[in-house]
């Protein structure tokens, strides 16, 4: 489009823009598609065609071989709807995730904002803060499973409490959030940290020399700034919060926590296909799992599409 | 001698507010290492040392037992090479086909596209954790439990890196392409000579955070794999430790061990991550 735009401007261009759209059609239709023909291989095999898999098997009643399942119509989903386990699992991994997201947006943004603004030993806080995202959610997990035990544990004693963190229902969920903000909160942080400083100098400076102080700078031009990589944070978060699994799991032990009270929607699924082997019940609540997560994407993209209008 | 000078002259003085922000960095900082120290102190106790009540931070004796014998087992070398396998087959497969399939999609007609390109955005809401069991069964189906294939391929098609790169790929100026078609070069040469060269920062962003993801990954290994030989460092870890009953110092040694290469890889990188980071437009600008 831009080219066609110089051509009526500079004639002397004209034959070359010409050829380039020619260069471009044919080009493009001859290997257009090589180019995603890979990807898109493997996208079929390992996400639509399970995806489409996960549909039929949940309309049956298959076991974990996959042989001898018959048609059973909706009662998978209808049994998983009056299922009080599901809601309750479904209900831990929503609390977890109303916990987890604001607090990690809240504190990356501030750690981004301290590390941006301390002028020395920049390598040292990036490292500092984004460390124990570098380790596998297992890890991060038995070294606050550990912390958090009680009589051996280190947090308890270090505020001299005697907290049953890992037993008591009431803590159980709790840890694991504490556990996730510490894990999990680099990511975002260096999200943060790279749009700070994407965030042009001459805009704060203009801002200086017409008087504003710095929580004028924070409110008029570095929060507005910001505002999309908040909305992708937020969405990744959500997005990550919501298939709460590993943590929970490895802290734990393998249990569903103190009275079921950790069980993620996502550990309840795989009971039910790897532990009780039904696969067609499993299958009826991933593809539960997956309408509710693509309800929150639309809607979203929903708010996004609506805002964007509200500012033109 | 002049680069030493310009250097000492760069240096700002500290300001009141310099140092007030650089005490909040150092003790934030302190809450985010402590558990990482705790780890590697508790590593260096003896298992009954770990297990004390009332625990202690420092080791009263310090020894590497808790090492060598995770060492001895041989367990860790085995997890370890498998680790990196996977991992190293995910990234190159995953850099591949998603510099191939972003660029396709930024910049190459071909029927079909739009409604492609809506199937894969739409995946970005599919992950293992979402479609466990289904892709379990696919995955049987194709005879790959308990194989390096099925622990590596269904890793292999992130929709998320394809978006990363197909925002960049849209975000290079178009004239650079055309001038090389002119000249006769192809789609292919053109690719490989011009767009990738102005992709590596995205390429390296997008490399390490799919090989940190497929390091740290513990859901998918967990579910494809029985077989302690081909299990890899978190799932080993987790799983065949936690069955011999809890021994502190040799989870946690395991544990630093298991966290130990990405650290380091971080350490060299982490000015090319925070940069890639910036260059791929995940940071929204």
């Amino acid at each position: 489009m831009t080219t066609s735009a110089q051509t009526v401007v500079v004639p002397a261009r004209a034959r070359t823009a010409t050829a380039v759209a020619t260069v471009r059609r044919k080009q493009g239709f001859q290997h257009g598609g090589w180019f995603v023909a890979p990807f898109l291989a493997l996208f079929a095999l390992f996400v639509i065609w399970p995806l489409l898999r996960g549909v039929y098997l949940s309309f049956t009643d298959a076991n974990i071989s996959g042989e001898g399942a018959s048609f059973v119509g909706l009662d998978n989903y209808r049994e998983a709807l009056n299922d009080a386990a599901m809601w309750d699992a479904l209900g831990h991994s929503a609390y977890f995730t109303l916990l987890v997201v604001p607090c990690i947006t809240v504190l990356a943004f501030l750690l981004a904002m301290l590390a941006h603004n301390i002028e020395r030993g920049k390598w040292l806080w990036r490292l500092c803060f984004f460390v124990p995202f570098l380790l596998p959610s297992t890890v991060a997990a038995n070294m606050f499973q550990w912390l958090f035990t009680q009589g051996i544990g280190l947090i308890n004693q270090t505020f001299g409490l005697d907290t049953p963190w890992l037993t008591d229902k009431s803590y159980a969920m709790l840890a694991i959030v504490i556990m996730t903000l510490w894990w999990t909160v680099g990511f975002s942080f260096l999200l943060y940290l790279a749009a700070l400083q994407g965030i042009p100098d001459h805009l704060y400076e203009a801002a200086k020399l017409d008087g504003a102080n710095a929580w004028h700078r924070m409110v008029h031009i570095t929060l507005p700034m910001l505002r999309n990589i908040t909305g992708l944070v937020i969405a990744l978060q959500i997005l990550a919060s919501l298939q709460l699994f590993d943590q929970a799991v490895v802290m734990m032990d393998f249990s569903p926590g103190p009275e079921l009270s950790t069980r993620s929607f996502v550990q309840y699924t795989l009971e039910q296909g790897f532990t009780s082997y039904r696969v067609g019940y499993a299958s009826a609540m991933s593809i539960i799992f997956f309408v509710i997560i693509a309800v929150i994407a639309l809607a979203r993209m929903w708010l996004l599409r609506n805002r964007e209008e509200g500012t033109r | 001698m002049t680069s030493t000078q310009i250097r000492i002259k760069s240096r700002r003085p500290w300001t009141p507010s310099q140092i007030v922000l650089t005490l909040i960095g150092v003790a934030v900082s302190a809450v985010f290492v402590t558990p990482i120290a705790a780890a590697l102190f508790t590593s260096l106790k003896s298992e009954a040392e770990a297990a004390e009540i009332p625990p202690h931070w420092l080791p009263e004796v310090w020894t590497t037992q808790a090492w060598r014998a995770l060492w001895e087992t041989g367990n860790v070398t085995n997890w370890f090479v498998n680790s990196l396998v996977v991992s190293v087959c995910v990234t190159s497969v995953v850099l591949t086909v998603s510099a191939l399939a972003g660029y396709g999609f930024a910049r190459t007609e071909f029927r079909g596209k739009s409604v492609l390109m809506g199937i894969v955005m739409s995946g970005l809401m599919i992950s293992p954790a979402v479609l466990g069991v289904p892709l379990f069964t696919t995955v049987q189906q194709m005879g790959m439990v308990d194989t390096y294939w099925g622990m590596i391929l269904p890793q292999c098609a992130p929709a998320a890196m394809v978006y990363i790169l197909y925002k960049f790929f849209q975000g290079i100026p178009r004239e650079l392409e055309e001038a090389a078609f002119i000249d006769g070069a192809g789609r292919w040469r053109v690719f490989f000579t011009i767009v990738v060269p102005l992709a590596r920062p995205s390429l390296a962003a997008v490399g390490i955070f799919t090989f940190i993801a497929s390091w740290n990954n513990f859901l998918w290994p967990y579910m494809v794999t029985n077989n302690p030989d081909l299990m890899t460092m978190p799932n080993g870890i987790a799983t065949v430790m936690n069955s011999y009953g809890i021994q502190w110092a040799q989870l946690m040694a395991g544990g630093l061990m298991a966290g130990l290469p990405l650290i380091i890889v971080f350490v060299f990188f982490q000015r090319q991550i925070v940069a890639g980071v910036a260059h791929t437009g995940l940071a929204g600008q």
